[in-house]
Parts: C-alpha cells; structure tokens; sequence
C-alpha cells in the first residue's frame, strides 16, 4: 500500500513553495536595489511582480485545502502541508514588505540621498541568506539548523536599531524629515522581513518534531 | 535552490508553548492488561500487550487485518473462552482483579463488560425482548419496563420504537437495529463497553451517528472500539492503541498514546507508516 499520487503532490507543494521563496527573495534584493540605485523601472516592476506572487500563494494555498479534504493527511503528511499553508503566509508578506521599500523608492527617487547606504543593504543581505538557509532546512529537514538560524535574527535587530538612530540624528534638521521618515520604513520593512525567516524556522521544526515553538522573541 | 555557505551551531529552544508530550498520567483505569499473550492452538495471537482502558474515556484499537486486535477486544470480556484451543497467558484487570482467575464467573464478566459486534445481531424477538434480554437472564424483576425505557433511551433509539416495542427487531434498519444491540447491551448495566468494528456495516451517515452515541455513552461507560476506520478513531477516541502483526505473526502493541498525538505525531516509524498509508 503506498500511496503514489498522493507523494506526488506533496512533493509538488513544497517545490511551488520554493518557486515562491525564490520569487520572495529576488523581490527583496530587486526592492533594495531599486532604492540605492534610484531605479525606477526597478522599483515598478517589483510593485508589478508582487501581484504575481499573491497569486502564486493562493494557488498553493488551494493545492492544500484539496489535499486536505481529499487525502486525510496524518502525522508527518499533515505536518507537512500545515506547514506549507503557514510558510507561503510569510513569504507573501514578505514580498509585501519588498513592495513596501520599492514604493519607498519611487518616493525617494527625485531626492538627493540622505545618506550612503551601507546599513540597509547589509540588513537586506543577512534577511535574504536567513530566508535562503530557512528553506534549505525545510528541504533538509533540519531543525536545529533551523533553531540556530534564528540567532541572526539579532543582528538584524542590531542593525536596524543603528539605522533608526542615525535617521533620527538626521531628523534635526527640518528639511530631512520625510526622508528619514521614509529611509525609517525601510528599515523597518527589512527588520520584519528577517522575523518572518524565524517564523518559517518555527514550522520547519513543527515539521520535524511535532513541537511548537517560538523561537526568536523579536525586540521589535 | 542557493546554497548557503553558512555553518550553524545547534542552540536550545527558547521557549515552548505546547508540550505535546505531556500525558493524561492520573487517568484512572477501568481495566489494564498486563503482558498479555494469547494462543489459538500453536499460533500465538498476542505478544506481550500492555494496555490501560482509561475510565469514561473511549480507546480505539487500529491496526492493519490480522494484527490480533479483534483477539485483543475478545480478551477483555473472556469472549475467546468459547473458541477450541485458545489459550491466554499475563493479566487482564478488572476492578483490580484478572478475569481469567480460577473463580471468576465469565458470565458476570460479560454481563459488566458488554459487546457490541461488526454486524448488527438482533435475536428475532420483539424490540422489547432483545433489551429485556440480558436482563432477563441476569434474574432482574418488575421494573423490566423502566430497564428497557432507560436502555433505548441511552442508545438514542427510544423515539423510533418507543410505539413498535413489541413489532420484530428485524424489521428495523441495519443502523437501528445496531442501536437496538447497543441498547440489549446497555440494559445489563455494564461498566464497559467493547465494540468491535461496529459501524462497518452501517452508511456513512449512520455511522457519524453512532460516534456521537459513543461519545454521549462515554460519559457513564468506559468504550473500547475495534475500527479499520482510522478516521473514526480520529474521530471518536480519547486514545489510541496501535498493533501491528511482528515477524512470526503474533499481533504486538506497537504505540499508545492520546488521540491527537497519534495521529499528528506519532512516536513510531511504523505507526505514522501506517496512518499515513504508507505500510507494507
């Protein structure tokens, strides 16, 4: 007795799940990109991809309920497609977040820089590789990977509270205002961005052990 | 997908909400068997089964054809006494005391421990004659009536033949007539209730009714369910016992637990092989 088809689209689900990760991702670096490069075209098309990506959430997210009203998935079966119906959640607001800096950048865009970005960048780097390893652990079933992934967290914490109070800094002068304001959301976005990573990293180990944990109590 | 060069080290948990391990340890227990073995001439059945029946609680048994779990529900109420060349060996408690003990009255054990089979078994009596029969063989007097009343309310058949008491039982629908035998078995008063496979002769939405029977009676009874139906054990059982048949084919307890973590995150490969259709 083994049930084929039924592998089958498992194995479908979590691969969608990675397609939509990877379409995540390239938002995210396409987003940052777009600010520190003033690229406009950039920016749109990041605002246009993120219609895409919605769509490919509630694809997936239908695939589950199917094979939910279909299979009668148990255990580990049932570990798996809760998870993916958690994951794409995350990664689809995610992709919101990227939308939200390329609309950042579009605003921005006619304006001088208010200052080098180095800090942001870096954030969206270790966001970015947190999101990447976090799937890796998922395809590999791995959760202690997964709980250490976590601990990078921090750092991106660590960043953004250095961001926020160089803008703030910057703020003194009236003339800066909108654009620290806006520089701050982006930031922010970044930040929020890598808790999502630790949110995925709760369901990989869900899926491995069963448990629900929280792993990363966010200072923000 | 990208690889990261990243190395991790392992960290504990910060924090967990839900301990999915803790268990219902206090639980009291209407019956327990206690290594049990069990024979048919030289084919050993059962191997070494250990298992609480949790009072007022319902514990389904699931496992693949032939893993021993009708011999293991036929274990609690002396059912296998009638077949040549059974043999059981270990303990099987009742109240603190093995049933299989020199002195120990089978009929009174089947009396306190009542069964429900896989296909509805009215004897061709009147409706009324099949409850007031245990009863009437157990000796009760006078308030036959009142027993009756009182068992076809419980199996929640009393408004559909509460004006055909005296018409036959086999004129009643294959879902009413399994009522009908829940009831008979209810009218003697047990302690606990076995049924085996008891609704796989019955349509899907008779047997939906059923489970909301067992879980109402599970409220007086302790229920113990035989089912191929893992989705009815899903359903209707506080916690479940797997078997699975070993190598020389005796059937063996493989894992046992509460419901929900059986079946969300079972402890043993071969249970979550088998829930998840994947065995053999």
């Amino acid at each position: 007795m083994t049930r084929t088809g039924f592998d089958r689209q498992l194995t479908e689900i979590q691969e969608e799940m990675l397609l939509l990760a990877t379409l995540v991702d390239n938002a995210i670096e396409r987003s940052v990109r777009s600010l520190t490069e003033r690229d406009l075209d950039l920016a749109r098309q990041v605002i246009t991809d993120d219609l895409r990506i919605n769509r490919k959430r509630y694809e997936i997210e239908e695939k589950c309920l199917e094979l939910i009203a279909t299979q009668q998935p148990l255990a580990s079966d049932l570990r798996t497609i809760v998870s993916v119906l958690y994951i794409i959640v995350d990664l689809e607001r995610m992709a919101d977040h990227a939308e939200g800096i390329a609309k950042i950048a579009l605003m921005l865009a006619d304006e001088p820089p208010l200052m080098p970005y180095v800090d942001i960048p870096r954030m969206a780097e270790i966001a970015r590789r947190m999101l990447i390893a976090s799937l890796e652990t998922l395809k590999d079933r791995d959760a202690a990977r997964a709980r250490a992934i976590c601990n990078e967290d921090d750092e991106v914490d660590a960043l953004y509270d250095k961001v926020y109070g160089e803008l703030v800094k910057l703020m003194v002068n009236d003339a800066n205002i909108e654009r620290a304001t806006h520089l701050t959301w982006v930031a922010h976005n970044l930040e929020r961005i890598a808790d999502r990573v630790t949110n995925i990293c709760e369901r990989v180990v869900y899926l491995v052990e069963g448990k629900i944990e929280e792993l990363n109590v966010s200072t923000y | 997908m990208v690889t990261s060069p990243l190395q991790y080290a392992a960290v504990p948990a910060t924090a967990r909400i839900d301990d999915v391990d803790a268990t219902d340890a206090q639980q009291d227990v209407a019956m327990e068997l206690r290594a049990v073995h069990a024979w048919y001439g030289h084919f050993r059945a059962l191997k070494g089964v250990t298992l609480p029946v949790p009072k007022r609680r319902i514990t389904a048994i699931i496992g693949p054809s032939g893993c021993g779990k009708s011999t293991l529900i036929r274990c609690l109420n002396r059912m296998n006494d009638l077949i040549p060349g059974f043999r059981i060996e270990g303990d099987v408690l009742f109240e603190g005391r093995n049933i299989y003990e020199r002195g120990v009255d089978a009929v009174e054990v089947r009396r306190r421990i009542g069964m429900v089979f896989q296909k509805p078994n009215p004897f061709p009596k009147s409706n009324y004659d099949n409850v007031a029969f245990g009863a009437r063989i157990n000796g009760y007097d006078g308030k036959l009536n009142e027993i009756v009343e009182r068992a076809l309310r419980q199996a929640a058949l009393w408004d559909e033949v509460h004006d055909k008491l005296h018409k036959s039982a086999l004129a009643l629908s294959g879902w009413q007539q399994q009522r009908l035998c829940i009831a008979r078995a209810l009218a003697v008063e047990p302690e606990v209730i076995l049924m085996d496979e008891p609704c796989s002769a019955l349509d899907p939405v008779a047997t939906l009714k059923i489970e909301d029977l067992m879980r109402e009676l599970a409220r007086e009874y302790s229920i113990v369910i035989v089912t191929h139906n893992m989705q009815q054990a899903a359903r209707v059982a506080d916690y479940t016992a797997v078997m699975m048949m070993a190598e020389d084919r005796a059937g063996e307890l493989i894992e046992y637990g509460p419901t929900s973590h059986i079946f969300t995150n079972p402890k043993e490969k071969r249970t979550e092989d088998y829930i998840t259709g994947r065995f053999g």
